[in-house]
This record gives structure tokens, C-alpha cells and sequence, in this order.
């Protein structure tokens, strides 16, 4: 897998460390993402990628560490300065979250339709057929057939669920899609379809994405780049193929042999 | 309530029952949601000798700024003569001793829970709502930290998902009362409980609004000639009611009309909801098509016989 980088890091973060009390979330993360580019965060359960993720995604205030994001402006700004106003704007337009629960990223009492269109609703689009073309436009892309698009998630299945939370995190075309396990918890095969349509949407519209898993194979079919947690540390990052091929710490040879069960 | 506790009332309560410090904190509250037209301004509701269901909200509202020489309307249904209304505003006979009035010209202040007079309102009027649920996002969003913050930060997409689906599930916006406005261009509102019909009515009023909701603690308001616009979309625009008949008793058009059973033999009428505007123009000499219809007559004869009893 390839990724041509631009000089210039859309995310830069810095001695990010999140304590729950004195117990340690996550400690002293650096690393920097550049555009398009899929990094994921690997480690055993407990390890500390959940925190990590809601801390970069602005959902967790870290104890301390800076985050910097670039804005379509250009600009490089502090995530945790901005307005909760541009926060918002920044979370359902520039960014996606695609939880491992679809029901927790879904609206589950309203159709498909609406789960799709609110993105654009909630940045000013006023006009009904388009809106609703847009969200036809967009299950048709994640494989749920156009006469769905009235029915509610509920009468959904999970794999089903998945895609229509990726579809409703696209419609904005964002730059940067944080992933919380989102194959985990689906049946084999379903979860092999879902890779499939991930790595092919993520390639089309040049996705910078976060992928939390504990999944080395979906490490290895979606990311660039990788990252070992351990006990909230980040013990060995690098290219994915390196990483996993070629792996330095003791910790993570285990995990590539599947000594440990994570 | 019993004539015991009304004749109690009488002798213990203060004019228009609340004490003098409770009255000016809900002046205070009403003076603080003027200023920010269509914001919920939380209030320490009281309790009143009255089920929430009654409207207390607007009962608290009206006793903050009724005077001796006000003259007071109540609508329930549109009508005055419905158990709400005659409640209501026996209370407001007894424990304020101020003037009554079925006809809207006469009122200073008329206090409603469904509609709003067919009468355009004046600058030296109030209008007072009743208002069961007064946050607009409850039914998307149930947190209220949550609606809060999206006023705040005026995020109410949510709320044209609400109008997305029910267009997409009807094929039209098939919201008809509680329409969400947005006043003055910035605080989502919820009209509610009028029909939308009413909408364009409190678009650039000349009378003050006031809303009261007694369960939930809130007041809201919206000054005299304020914008309220309607929500929508650009190819589904806002529409109000359209009735194909007339008012069967006065031939009225263009106003709100209720439907009643005649009969056991499905025969119908629709008449004006707004009883009093019915009463002014028969009395005018409009007739309807069915003002002749002996079963129709009985319905018109009805309400002016309540009409009788209560002044
Ligand atoms: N809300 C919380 N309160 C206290 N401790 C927490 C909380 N969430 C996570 N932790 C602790 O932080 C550490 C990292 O957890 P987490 O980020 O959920 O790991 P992972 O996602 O890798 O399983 C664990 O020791 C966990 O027990
Ligand atoms: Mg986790």
C-alpha cells in the first residue's frame, strides 16, 4: 500500500497523557498523521487505545499534551482550544466517528434516510430531494439497497448497521475518520465484506482515518502505519508490513505470534 | 376545585392568588425572556390549586401581570366555554375580582391553550399561552444539557430531521400543531399546542406574547412585530390548513374550523373553532350554509346559552 504525503501533518500530537484518577489511560503519545494516511493503534485489551481515541477525537480532555489539527483553512489550531461551536462543525464535517457499537453513532428510531442526511441538515442544507438523493446515493455506496431508505436501523442487521454508520460519517466527505474496533463484534465473513468496502472508500475519497483494533489482520488489510500500545505506552510504531513482518519488542512478537489473546 | 376552597381563596390569597414576591419574580423572568425572543427562561414555577394539565404555566403568567382594570379572556379549544376556560377563568373572577370577556375586541389579556382569535390582536393586548412541553428538540433529543447546549450554539438540524421524516414517511410535512418556528432569526421556538394554522399569526404580532409552561418551569415570549418563521424546506414550504368549506353557522373562510357530529346518521358540520368570531359575524347578519339545519341551530343556540349563564 502506497500513500503519497504532503509535507505538512494534518494531526500533531505531543506528550499526550491521560490519567483516570491515578490510574494511567494513556502516557506521553507523540506522533504525527499526514493526509490520506491510515494509522492504526494496536495492543492488548487495557492497553490504553480507547483512551488515546477519544482524547485525539476531542470526545476525553487528556490530563495533559497538545493536539494540533490543520483546518481546511490551513490553519494549525489547538484542538482543545477551539469554541465548542467549532468543535461541533469540525466533528460533523471534517471528521468522522465510527463507533464499534453501530447503535451508539446511529439514530435508531429514524430511517436511514435521516441518518444519512442529518450531517447535512446540521450544516444548512434546506432542500428535501436533494438531501434525500445524497443518502440514496450514499447506501448505494456502502452496499444497502436504495428501497431501505425509509426503514429505521432497527430492522437492520449489524453488518448493515456498520455501513449506514460509515455512510452517515461520509456524507461530508471529511478528511479524518476515527475507527473504534469496528469490524469487532461481527460474524467472519460479514467482517470481511466490511474490510473490503472500508478499503476501497477510504482509497477512493483519500481518507485520513485512526483505526482502534485489536485485530492485527484488519492492522494489516487497512493501515499504513501502526502503533503498539502497552500499559498506555506506545512501545514500537513504524510502517504496518515492517511492524508486523519484522517486529523489535519482545511484547509485540508475541502479539504478531498470537501468543497473547487480545 | 371545590366552592369551599374558592371562597377560602377569596379570604387568604393575594390578588390573583401568588403573593407579591412570587408575582415579581415571574415579572422578572418574563421581562428576561422579552429580551431574548423565543429563549426558555427558567422560572420557579409554583404550585397552584390546579393539575398541571390545566395550564399552570399560563395561569402563573397571567396572575404576574394581570392589573385590576385588565378584562380577561380564556380560550380552551377556541372556545370559552369549554371546562378549561370556565375553570380558569372563575379562578381568575374570585381571586382578582377583574373583568371577564368572551369577546376578543374587549379583552387586554387573553390567555389560551389551543388557539389563537381569529381577530387580529392589537398592541394593547397580551396574549398568554398555555404551554404543555415547551422545548422544541425534547421528542429528538432527550438530555437536557444536551437541547441546551444546541440552543446555545443554535445546532438545530435535528430539528429538520424531524421534517425530513415525516415527509419522507407521509410524503408531505404532516407536523399540524406544535409546528417548530424560529424567532427572530435565531431561538427555535415550539408554538405549541396551536395548530400550525395559527403560525402565520405570530409572525410579526402586534400584541406580546407570552408563554407559560407550569410542569417544565419555563417562560418564553416573543415582543410585538418580531419575525417568526416557520421551518421547512426549500422544496417543501411551510403551508397552514386549508378547509374546502366554509363555517357551516357563518360562512366564515379562511378561519380554523372544527369538526362536529350531528347525528347518529354521520351527518357533519365544520364550524369555527373560534366561537366568539363566529358569534360577532352571525350577529353581523353572515350566515352559513347550514345555519338552517335545525341540528346546527341547537349547536349555535348552545354556546350563547353558556355564554348567558357565565356573565
Ligand atoms: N472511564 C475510566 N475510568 C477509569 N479507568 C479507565 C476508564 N476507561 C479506561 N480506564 C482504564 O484505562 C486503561 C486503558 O483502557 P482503554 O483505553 O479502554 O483500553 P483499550 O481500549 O486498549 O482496551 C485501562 O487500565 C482501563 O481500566
Ligand atoms: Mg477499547
Amino acid at each position: 500500500m502506497s500513500v503519497t504525503l504532503n509535507d505538512e501533518p494534518l494531526l500533531n500530537v505531543s506528550g499526550l497523557t491521560k490519567y483516570y484518577g491515578g490510574r494511567i489511560g494513556c502516557q506521553d503519545v507523540v506522533f504525527q498523521l499526514w493526509p490520506g494516511e491510515v494509522l492504526a493503534i494496536v495492543g492488548e485489551s487495557g492497553s490504553g487505545k480507547t483512551t488515546l481515541l477519544n482524547c485525539l477525537s476531542t470526545r476525553l480532555p487528556p490530563s495533559t499534551g497538545v493536539i494540533e489539527y490543520r483546518m481546511r483553512d490551513g490553519s494549525m489550531r489547538n484542538l482543545y482550544q477551539l469554541s465548542e461551536a467549532e468543535r461541533r462543525f469540525l466533528m460533523r464535517t471534517d471528521w468522522g466517528f465510527v463507533h464499534q457499537h453501530a447503535a451508539d453513532g446511529l439514530r435508531m428510531t429514524v430511517s436511514a434516510g435521516a441518518n444519512v442526511g442529518e450531517r447535512l441538515m446540521a450544516v444548512g442544507d434546506r432542500h428535501y430531494g436533494k438531501i434525500r438523493a445524497t443518502a440514496a446515493d450514499w447506501l448505494g455506496r456502502v452496499e444497502i439497497s436504495e428501497d431501505r431508505i425509509d426503514d429505521d436501523p432497527r430492522s437492520f442487521s449489524g453488518g448493515m448497521r456498520q455501513r449506514l454508520q460509515i455512510a452517515r460519517n461520509l456524507v461530508t466527505k471529511p478528511r479524518l475518520v476515527f475507527m473504534d474496533e469496528p469490524t469487532g463484534g461481527l460474524d467472519v465473513s460479514v467482517q470481511a465484506r466490511l474490510l473490503d468496502l472500508l478499503r476501497q472508500l477510504v482509497a477512493d475519497m483519500g481518507l485520513a482515518v485512526i483505526i482502534v483494533t485489536h485485530d492485527l489482520a484488519v492492522a494489516r488489510l487497512l493501515s499504513h502505519r501502526i502503533m503498539v500500545m502497552k500499559d498506555g505506552l506506545v512501545i514500537e510504531s513504524g510502517l504496518t508490513d515492517q511492524v508486523l513482518d519484522d517486529p523489535r519488542e519482545p511484547y509485540t512478537q508475541l502479539l504478531v505470534s498470537s501468543i497473547l489473546q487480545v | 376545585m371545590s366552592v369551599e376552597t374558592t371562597s377560602n381563596l377569596e379570604q387568604e390569597y393575594n390578588f390573583a392568588y401568588l403573593d407579591e414576591q412570587t408575582k415579581r419574580m415571574i415579572r422578572r423572568a418574563i421581562l428576561k425572556a422579552i429580551a431574548i425572543p423565543g429563549y426558555q427562561v427558567p422560572f420557579a414555577s409554583r404550585e397552584m390549586p390546579m393539575p398541571y394539565g390545566w395550564g399552570t404555566g399560563g395561569v402563573q403568567v397571567t396572575a404576574a401581570i394581570l392589573g385590576k382594570a385588565d378584562c380577561l379572556k380564556m380560550i380552551d379549544q377556541g372556545s370559552d366555554d369549554t371546562t378549561n376556560a370556565v375553570s380558569l377563568r372563575g379562578f381568575f373572577e374570585k381571586t382578582a375580582g377583574v373583568a371577564t370577556t368572551f369577546k376578543t375586541q374587549e379583552a387586554s389579556i387573553i390567555q389560551t391553550r389551543h388557539r389563537i382569535p381569529e381577530t387580529p390582536l392589537r398592541e394593547d393586548q397580551i396574549i398568554v399561552f398555555q404551554v404543555p412541553i415547551p422545548e422544541p428538540l425534547r421528542f429528538l433529543e432527550p438530555r437536557e444539557t444536551e437541547t441546551r447546549k444546541m440552543h446555545a450554539l443554535e445546532d438545530y438540524g435535528l430539528m429538520h430531521v424531524k421534517l425530513y421524516e415525516d415527509i419522507a414517511k407521509n410524503g408531505r410535512i404532516a407536523t399540524t400543531y406544535a409546528y417548530p418556528v424560529k424567532v427572530a432569526g435565531r431561538y427555535l421556538m415550539d408554538p405549541s399546542p396551536t395548530p400550525k394554522f395559527d403560525n402565520p399569526k405570530i409572525d410579526r404580532m402586534a400584541a406580546l406574547q407570552l408563554y407559560g409552561a407550569g410542569r417544565e418551569k419555563r417562560i418564553y415570549a416573543v415582543p410585538p412585530y418580531t419575525g417568526v418563521r416557520s421551518l421547512d424546506f426549500e422544496d417543501h414550504p411551510f403551508e397552514i390548513q386549508s378547509f374546502d368549506k366554509p363555517c357551516g353557522l357563518c360562512g366564515a373562510e379562511g378561519v380554523y374550523l372544527d369538526e362536529v357530529i350531528l347525528d347518529d346518521e354521520g351527518g357533519r358540520l365544520f364550524v369555527c373553532s373560534d366561537t366568539d368570531h363566529c358569534e360577532e359575524r352571525r350577529a353581523a347578519g353572515h350566515t352559513g350554509p347550514m345555519a338552517a339545519d335545525p341540528a346546527a341551530s341547537q349547536l349555535s343556540k348552545g354556546s350563547s346559552d353558556a355564554e348567558d349563564t357565565v356573565q
